[in-house]
């Protein structure tokens, strides 16, 4: 290394109450240079980049710009020291037109014109309202602000995420000349395809610590999802346990969804959930999960495909539609399904009471039985039942599940239950997975935790850029595997092609 | 919010009166109501007596009708600001009608226009989310324009009040009032559609959290047409009772009553942005705000004063009670 580095960050933490964000971070960027941050869901990327552009203040650390300490106290020091950053959301503010926008942060605008041409936008009205711009084109206009600031650095956070693939290789193209012109570019994304073709080096975080800094060149995906997994590789090659082996009964599938589209968030997806199947779906952030779900909950209207239920077409215009074909939602988020004020009762009941034709006087005693039932069946904790909000996290999530055992769905989806809850509570609710499939149901199971596919699911679907690139069976889907197929890297062929080959049919596009 | 409750072996005698207060939220009410009485008595001693109970019920059950309107609109998230024009259409053409047809059919007549504005309201707020205020106040506004189109038409004809309704809104049998006949159906009616039915539930559900009501495949827009048709019918009752009441009619009779009702039911415990409350304790806040009433008459100060004072005291009542019976 001959030429000293533009920015360094050491030791840098961060903590929340007891919470560690960020442990020990260090990122080192040379000038010139394209660095790729790296790192699995929940890694700490996110809390590091607000550090860097001040958004967020450290508890530990230091970052040092040419060689100078600094204390980074907001966007605005930042980008006074040289160092810009483009967000993954739009950052322009939706009321206000372009100029308008522009002016709020002084940008300069001829450059930003230039800039906004060589992105591949040519005929942009400097005077349309930020809200009627399409996504794609907001990306660029926050890119084009960025570089007509003419930053030391640029932070570009998962920058090509929402790009067709023609805007996308503008992108590239813009990045790449930056850095020839001699200024440093700091690039996280999950594409392995375009941090090959674009970084210099990559540095890995894992649970909050920097734990490799690589040189990027051919063949290097491996060493980086090793560095990301660290010991886990090994370990979890050994769960592999067969629990998905018993056997499928015959018939239609309970859920089919064929060629389902979602705007540009997801495409061409297809794939079966049979009787008595937990399928996993494992993807990571903003691949399009939310909107699958979101189809077969009923809020979100796909813009083309087909969703099955029984071999029957489907179309859902409401909630209740997907509930009355027996499909139940519960949400990633507790807050999004629970009656804060009400009891549990009322909170498990309420699904009884949505339809029309139940308006009318309860049965309370069949209803406390029915409630009594599933709390029994889900251990739920009733010591603070008057108000579910007085409830412990563990067993508010048990309540979003209990009502729809209660309901008896016949379908449940489920996006990430098991987030920040205890590891006693997070065992029963993947024993009540395995309890309700035996029984018949089926469930799709979203986890942002991988090691949770061997223990609960009979499969694992794998999405990424809005497909499904692969469905592994349970014995392969182990942490390696999947984290490899998410990020859209091919299946390692040696030591699992015979069994992979039984179905592979329904697998990579 | 979010700390989970342990059980409280010993806490400080102060918190343990409030966690009491908190589980049975009535019972501080009842005590304000308790001691206002008392502390009248105490100021004019003999004026508690049958006679001015029963006054102090006739007066309080319309006002306790309406305010049944707001509890369950407000468990919504909501508030009807057009049950004064409500009430006083339905009293004006009960009145006007009354010379022509028989006292039912001035009665049926008289509902429509509940009805419509009812309709109107839920329609506006439950399809096109409409800010309920806002759409109550316009439907108010709209209601009066038409009763004053109506004032014309039946300007000759004069009015007549139904001798049922005076009975019902005057009499007293035994000494108790008459109009007892009616709330005591009505009240037990709210009671009942507020805990035991399926449409009580989705009252609260939809005012404690919206989007956790559709994930369970509740359909806003049915709940909230039906609930303000039923709170403007409701009114329209109200209306019925209280021209029977006053016995004179006018095109402003039952506007007085509009923030008052959202009074009693704010100091019932209900909160106005949904999710928590009851009737009962709107039951007792209308009869605090009567009694309230007459204790500031007997006062015998200027009428300017007697209105802050009496903005004051409910002020200070609702915000004492939420602390109280807020165990945070």
């Amino acid at each position: 290394m001959t030429t000293d580095p533009i920015l360094i960050a050491r030791g840098v933490a961060k903590h929340y109450g007891a919470v560690a964000a960020l442990r020990d971070a260090a990122l080192s960027v040379l000038p010139g240079e394209v660095h790729a941050l790296m790192g699995a869901n929940g890694a700490g990327k996110s809390t590091l980049v607000k550090i860097l552009t001040g958004a967020v203040r450290p508890s530990a650390g230091s970052i040092l710009i040419r060689g100078r300490e600094h204390t980074v106290r907001s966007p605005a020091e930042a980008r006074r020291a040289g160092l810009v950053s483009v967000y993954q959301e739009p950052s322009l503010i939706p009321d206000l037109d372009v100029l308008a926008n522009l002016r709020l942060t002084d940008t300069p605008l001829e450059p930003f014109r230039t800039f906004v041409e060589e992105l591949g936008v040519p005929d942009l009205d400097l005077s349309e309202t930020a809200r009627d711009i399409p996504l794609a084109v907001l990306r660029v206009l926050d890119l084009a602000r960025a570089l007509a600031i003419e930053p030391d650095v640029l932070l570009l956070d998962e920058m090509t995420a929402a790009l067709p693939a023609n805007l996308a290789e503008r992108v590239l193209d813009v990045v790449r000349r930056q850095s020839r012109s001699g200024r440093s570019v700091i690039f996280i994304s999950h594409r392995f395809i375009e941090i090959q073709a674009l970084c210099d080096r990559a540095t890995i975080l894992r649970d909050g610590e920097t734990v490799g800094v690589v040189d990027i060149e051919p063949g290097i995906e491996e060493r980086i999802v090793e560095l990301m997994l660290g010991a886990k590789v090994e370990k979890s090659r050994i769960k592999a346990a067969g629990i998905g082996a018993s056997a499928k009964p015959a018939g239609p599938a309970r859920l089919g969804v064929q060629h389902l589209q979602v705007g540009t968030k997801l495409n061409d997806v297809s794939f079966d959930l049979a009787n008595g199947e937990v399928a996993g779906v494992v993807a990571l952030e903003g691949q399009g999960q939310d909107e699958l779900f979101g189809v077969l909950a009923g809020s979100i209207r796909p813009s083309g495909g087909e969703v099955l239920v029984d071999g029957a077409r489907v179309s859902f215009a409401h909630p209740a539609d997907a509930i009355r074909a027996g499909i139940a939602y519960v949400p990633g988020d507790r807050s999004e399904a629970l009656l804060g004020h009400r009891s549990v009762r009322e909170n498990i009941a309420l699904p009884f009471s949505a339809r029309l034709r139940n308006w009318g006087p309860i049965d309370m005693r069949r209803e406390q039985l029915t409630v009594l039932k599933a709390i029994e069946r889900l251990q739920i904790d009733t010591r603070a039942q008057r108000e579910v909000q007085r409830l412990s996290g563990g067993n508010q999530q048990k309540v979003t599940i209990a009502r729809w055992v209660a309901s008896d769905a016949r379908t449940i989806l489920c996006f990430d239950p098991t987030r920040g809850i205890d590891v006693g509570t997070k065992r029963q609710i993947y024993q009540l997975m395995r309890e309700l499939a035996s029984q018949g149901h089926s469930v799709l199971y979203y986890t942002s935790e991988l090691e949770e596919v061997q223990l609960v699911c009979d499969r694992a679907i794998v999405i990424f850029g809005g497909r499904v690139v692969d469905i592994l069976p349970v014995e392969l889907a182990d942490e390696a595997a999947l984290t490899r197929a998410a990020y859209g890297l091919p299946r390692e062929a040696a030591p699992v092609a015979t069994e992979a080959g039984m179905q592979d049919g329904a697998g990579a596009p | 919010m979010s700390n989970t409750v342990l059980p409280d072996s010993s806490p400080l005698p102060g918190r343990r009166l409030k966690r009491l207060m908190s589980d049975y939220p009535l019972v501080p009410l009842i005590l304000l109501l308790v001691l206002l009485v008392a502390v009248l008595q105490a100021m004019r001693p003999g004026i508690v007596n049958p006679a001015w109970i029963a006054t102090t019920i006739k007066f309080a059950i319309p006002l306790a009708i309406l305010a049944g309107c707001q509890t369950m609109v407000m468990l919504t998230g909501g508030i009807d600001l057009s049950v004064g024009t409500v009430a006083t259409m339905a009293a004006f053409i009960v009145a006007t009608q009354g010379v022509h047809h028989d006292p039912g059919v001035a009665i049926a007549i008289a509902l429509v226009p509940a009805l419509l504005i009812g309709l109107f309201n839920g329609i506006g707020i439950g399809v096109f989310r409409v800010h309920p205020l806002i759409m109550t106040l316009g439907t108010g506004l709209i209601g009066t324009g038409f009763l004053q189109v109506y004032q014309r038409t039946v300007i000759s004809t004069g009015t007549a009040v139904p001798p049922s309704l005076a009975w019902l809104g005057t009499g007293l049998s035994y000494g108790v009032p008459n109009a007892l006949l009616l709330f005591v159906p009505v009240a037990a009616f709210i009671l009942f559609l507020l805990n035991r039915t399926g449409f009580g539930r989705l009252l609260y559900a939809v005012g404690d959290n919206e989007h956790a009501a559709r994930l369970s495949g509740v359909r806003y827009w049915q709940v909230i047409l039906t609930l303000y048709v039923l709170s403007a019918l409701l009114a329209g009752i109200a209306g019925l009772l209280y021209i029977g009441l006053i016995k004179s009619a006018s095109l402003s009779l039952a506007e007085p009553l509009v923030l008052p009702s959202v009074a009693a039911a704010v100091i019932g415990g209900t909160s106005i942005f949904g999710g928590r409350g009851g009737y009962t304790g709107t039951i007792i806040g209308a009869l605090i705000l009567r009694v309230l009433i007459t204790l500031l008459t007997v006062m015998q100060i200027a009428e300017g004063a007697r209105q802050i004072l009496f903005g004051l005291i409910v002020l200070l009542v609702t915000a004492a009670y939420l602390r109280i019976i807020e165990d945070r």
